[in-house]
């Protein structure tokens, strides 16, 4: 019913001896929050590089909007639509908050390049970065220099950044990792209110955020996808209880 | 207008009265030496747009800035004047076109790197020179007669006079300050820096780091080649050694000491370097060793550069105003 935007198929990534990611197919649809979840070291993030482009796969096929982009670069990825937040945070250290928001909307803007006027004359797009800034909860931090910034809030500014360009498709990895439980609770009501016209995936290791969030929920173990449905399927499975929560688990 | 930024402006301001003033208070002597000296902080400053705002450490600019000169030599007729008016804009394009050229070869490679293959590029040019026999090999070769300023026939300005040829060094360096103002300030020249600062996250925000850099460099190489040109044309002589990694490296530390993030520092930088020398020749016999020394000296007393002195006297920096601002916000949040 809803629209695949993004679709990864018989994704492989090998690293020297190790699989990181082994044959992972994957759907993320327009309107729906796809949650990706499991141990340390399974390959969630590496899944996410290989569907930015900063890694290409060793076999697979990625494909946005029905359109192959397996071996497109990241920053044309990027231009077709596709947006992301790092785990490590990576921001532009030494600039402000504000203007690392608008160097997010500067690049999806109609002369990301323009080598004439200054910055302050793009008033289309100054309004997306105050806007993206202020749902994030940083505007009384605009002018901060990113480096001077807490862990938490570099996280959220991680996102402005994603919002200041305007995505069709979100990939977050661990959005709420180092932020206290005040600005979580912001940041869950601003991934959940995104998906409305969105496609996003979100890893997230907070499960209590994972079931209030997702639409869809893939399990992955060494590389491998161990399980992927509904949440309330996934969270029965006993397959996901004996690998991913130990025999006793219980999620949630 | 803010504060700090009215103050860059009058000290601008005051800096050009003072260079327009200048050659009517000093001997020919010192005129000639101040347009020498201009032109090294224009091919400074076109260097600086690639190591401090693309955060590239070229080492093969010099090859640039001898090349335009090169065209000047070649173009010039033996017993008359080219004419500036179309042999500019070719060694522009020269400078320009090698830059392309060598920029899209080394800028897929990084860090050390792109030291060492631009290095090799600046070298092969060098060599080129210095080893073929069609532009005076390692002699050099001359610019017989200065080219002119002449519009169907009527010369209109003198460049044998000392002080027109000063004047007309200095008309092209406020139109070089003012085009890589523009450039630096532009969205161009954020994503530059951006990419310098986080070429990861740049990329991922879609920002086309080959192409933004290439035109970066290309841009740099062929300012560098009008300062080739002038210089060409100011000392009536091109040698190979304009375009070898000696020279590349002396316009690196003119960079280094100026400083890195304004667009004029390395200008002072350069004024800083060939005057200190100029002083030195004069009264020492190992000066080399006691201008090292002033040099290493600089660069770890005043690791912004010369200008940060600035800063020292009267609060403010003027190039780092623009970071100033937001340590004086975060102050009052705090
Ligand atoms: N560039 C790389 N080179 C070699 N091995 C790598 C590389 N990147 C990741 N790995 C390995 O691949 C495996 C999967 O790593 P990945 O970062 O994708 O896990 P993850 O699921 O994101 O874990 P976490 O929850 O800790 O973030 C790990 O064993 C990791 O050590
Ligand atoms: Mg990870």
């Amino acid at each position: 019913m809803h629209d695949i935007a993004l679709r990864a198929a018989g994704l492989q990534k090998r690293f020297g001896g190790l699989l990181a990611v082994s044959d992972v197919s994957i759907d993320i649809r327009v309107g729906e929050i796809h949650a990706v979840i499991g141990p340390n070291g399974a390959g969630k993030s590496t899944l996410i590089n290989l569907l930015a482009g900063e890694l290409l796969p060793t076999s697979g096929e990625v494909l946005l909007n029905g359109a192959d982009i397996t071996s497109l670069s990241p920053d044309r990825r990027a231009r077709a639509g596709l947006g992301r937040a790092y785990q490590k945070t990576t921001l532009f250290a030494q600039f402000s908050v504000h203007e690392n928001v608008r160097l997010a909307a500067q690049a999806r803007s109609t002369a990301p390049l323009r080598m004439f006027g200054g910055t302050r004359c793009d008033r289309p797009y100054l309004q997306l970065v105050t806007d993206a800034i202020d749902r994030v909860g940083l505007s009384a931090r605009s002018q901060i220099v990113a480096d001077k910034l807490s862990h938490g809030e570099q996280r959220q500014l991680e996102i402005a950044m994603v919002l200041a360009t305007n995505p069709q498709v979100i990939l977050l990895d661990e959005p709420l990792a180092g932020m206290g439980p005040s600005e979580a609770r912001g940041i869950i009501g601003l991934i959940a209110s995104l998906k409305a016209d969105r496609a996003l995936l979100v890893v997230e290791h907070d499960m209590d955020a994972v079931f209030e969030l997702a639409d869809r929920l893939t399990v992955m173990q060494d590389g491998r996808v161990v399980a992927t449905g509904s949440p309330q399927d996934v969270r029965v499975d006993p397959g996901v209880r004996a690998a991913y929560l130990g025999a006793d688990g219980g999620i949630a | 207008m803010s504060m700090p930024n009215l103050r860059v402006r009058l000290f601008g301001i005051a800096c050009l009265v003072m260079a327009i003033a200048l050659p009517f208070c000093v001997s020919t002597y010192y005129t000639q030496f101040l347009a020498k000296a201009l032109i090294m902080g224009m091919l400074a400053m076109s260097l600086n747009l690639v190591v401090g705002h693309g955060g590239l450490v070229s080492l093969c600019h010099a090859a640039f800035f001898g090349l335009a000169g090169y065209v000047l030599a070649l173009l010039s007729p033996r017993y008359d004047a080219a004419s500036l008016l179309t042999t500019l804009p070719i060694a522009i394009l020269c400078s320009g076109t090698a830059a392309l050229l060598i920029g899209a070869l080394v800028l897929r490679t990084r860090g050390v790197y792109f030291i060492m293959v631009t290095l090799a590029f600046g070298e092969m040019l060098f060599f080129f020179f210095h080893d073929t026999k069609f532009a005076g090999g390692s002699d050099g070769i001359s610019v017989n007669i200065r080219p002119e300023i002449a519009i169907a026939g009527r010369q209109l300005l003198d460049l044998d006079k000392p002080m027109t040829f000063y004047f007309v060094v200095l008309g092209f360096l406020v139109g070089v300050i003012a085009l890589l103002t523009m450039v630096v300030r532009s969205p161009f020249g954020r994503a530059l820096a951006a990419a310098r600062d986080n070429e990861r996250r740049a990329r991922s925000l879609g920002f086309p780091i080959f192409r933004l850099r290439l035109t970066a460099f290309t841009l740099s190489g062929a300012l560098a080649g009008v300062a080739g040109y002038l210089a060409a044309a100011q000392f009536g002589f091109v040698a190979p050694q304009m375009l070898g990694w000696h020279q590349s490296a002396t316009i690196l530390v003119m960079v280094l000491i100026g400083g890195l993030r304004s667009v004029t520092g390395p200008l002072v930088g350069a004024l800083v370097l060939i005057g200190m020398e100029e002083v030195l020749k004069a009264h020492l016999d190992n000066w080399k060793l006691v201008e090292g020394l002033i040099i290493i000296g600089i660069v770890i007393l005043l690791p912004n550069g010369v200008r940060q002195i600035w800063s020292m006297v009267f609060g403010a920096s003027p190039q780092r105003a623009a970071e100033i601002k937001p340590a004086a916000a975060e102050a009052r949040h705090a």
